[in-house]
């Protein structure tokens, strides 16, 4: 399934910086980076708790917010994408 | 819910594949074109000069990632494969499936009907691009007696009968083979098949494209972990890939033989580029050898559509597509092979 997460991490005060680049590479490591603090990530089920435990672990919910979006496995149709950058189709043929 | 894991092909040359985090990073010329994460991707396969970091190799060894390294051309050289691979049990399968001789059959007779069905569209193809020039009525009834076979082939369930079905419909496919050839130099007529060694040019050509097309399918089959030597229409015989010469069967009409005609009637190869040995033996020389395996190249370029996949890849992956769909039948994913039918 796809999962769209983005995050808004303050960066203001001590220690938000290495936040926002813990959950950016938390990110990462699961998914594909299509804006600045968007994400999508081709997980399932059970990879995707791993990813939500770890990135709530990262946040202070205080000050920093997430937003998941669930766009479930037919998401083709619900992804448009205008513009420059355009990600990589990631269940594609992946040629190099 | 199963997911079907992709396969990422490099072959760009100079790239190099790295860990970064849980992720594989491609750097082709210091700029990262694509950075995947490890849990999406089945197998890595790098074409000539490709470079991955060992703390890759690691990750992808314990994340069940198949890398593999093929020359440019090709050619299977090595392959990383961590501790607990699965394929074990798919080569275990494998051996089950060529055992039991229903089954053995069945899978066949997939692979047959990949050959007469594109063996087929070729002579169609002949009959629509130069039908005025050839004995039409000749090709057409090899044309019919094909299709006979192929609706014959649902209703044998005999892997000696299938057998002979095949041999029926190769010598009435090579029996009109020469009207196809619309070349008028008389080095080129084509008497029937011969090899080992191939005593005309046109038979030198069809041998060497085979042993090209023999040599990749072999890779991909290699690739995916299936055992190339275990075949199901071809006996076990030490040496002899007997699955790579069943995958392509499928193959041959469309990729060998449809070059092998271009090449001769477009006049791409000439006749006094073929030299004959004292044995009788006809060779290629050196630029003719050259300008077969560039076109062979060039063919692997050609972007289709796969007819069952529904994506559009180069004509080179396809090998690689239909080992996997080999794999996914012979671990029960798919009901059947489905044969790579030419349109």
């Amino acid at each position: 399934m796809l999962v769209l997460v983005s995050y808004d991490v303050a960066t203001a005060d001590d220690g938000g910086s290495g936040r926002l680049r813990r959950v950016a590479k938390a990110c990462k490591d699961y998914g594909q980076r299509v804006q600045y603090s968007v994400f999508e990530c081709l997980v399932d089920p059970g990879q995707w708790e791993r990813l939500k435990h770890r990135l709530l672990g990262l946040i202070d919910p205080d000050k920093d917010s997430l937003r998941f979006y669930y766009l479930g496995s037919n998401w083709r149709g619900r992804v448009e994408h205008v513009g420059v950058k355009p990600g990589v189709d990631q269940e594609g043929p992946l040629i190099i | 819910m199963k997911r079907h894991l992709n396969t990422l092909y490099v072959t760009t040359q100079g790239a190099y594949l790295f860990k970064d985090g849980e992720t594989l990073a491609v750097k082709v010329e210091e700029t990262v074109r694509l950075r995947l994460p490890i849990h999406t991707v089945a197998g890595v396969v790098c074409f000539g000069q490709v470079s991955v970091s060992p703390f890759l190799l690691g990750h992808c060894a314990e994340n069940n990632v198949a890398v593999s390294f093929l020359t440019v051309n090709g050619k299977f050289l090595a392959k990383v494969q961590g501790p607990a691979s699965g394929n074990v049990l798919l080569r275990r399968q494998q051996y089950r499936m060529a055992d039991d001789t229903a089954t053995c059959a069945a899978t066949a007779r997939f692979f047959l009907t990949g050959k007469l069905a594109n063996a087929r569209t070729v002579l169609l193809r002949a009959l629509r691009d130069h039908g005025e020039k050839i004995d039409a009525s000749a090709v057409r009834r090899v044309v019919d007696r094909l299709s006979q076979h192929l609706t014959g082939l649902e209703a044998r369930s005999d892997l000696d009968a299938l057998r002979g079905l095949e041999g029926d419909a190769a010598h009435a496919y090579y029996g009109v083979f020469d009207q196809l050839i619309v070349s008028c130099h008389e080095a080129f007529r084509f008497a029937g098949r011969n090899r080992r060694p191939p005593l005309d040019p046109v038979n030198c050509l069809l041998s060497f494209l085979y042993t090209l097309l023999a040599h990749d399918v072999r890779s991909a089959l290699e690739t995916t972990g299936l055992d190339p030597a275990v075949g199901f229409l071809h006996r076990d015989r030490p040496g002899r890939p007997g699955l790579a010469l069943d995958m392509m069967e499928e193959f041959r009409p469309f990729f060998a033989d449809r070059l092998a005609l271009t090449l001769i009637n477009l006049g791409r190869v000439r006749p006094k580029g073929f030299i004959t040995a004292e044995t009788g033996a006809v060779l290629m020389d050196e630029a003719t050898r050259k300008e077969v395996l560039i076109a062979y190249q060039e063919r692997k370029q050609d972007v289709v559509e796969h007819p069952f996949l529904r994506e559009k890849m180069p004509l080179g992956l396809l090998f690689h597509m239909q080992a996997t769909l080999f794999a996914r039948y012979v671990r029960g994913d798919l009901d059947g092979y489905p044969p790579l039918l030419w349109k």
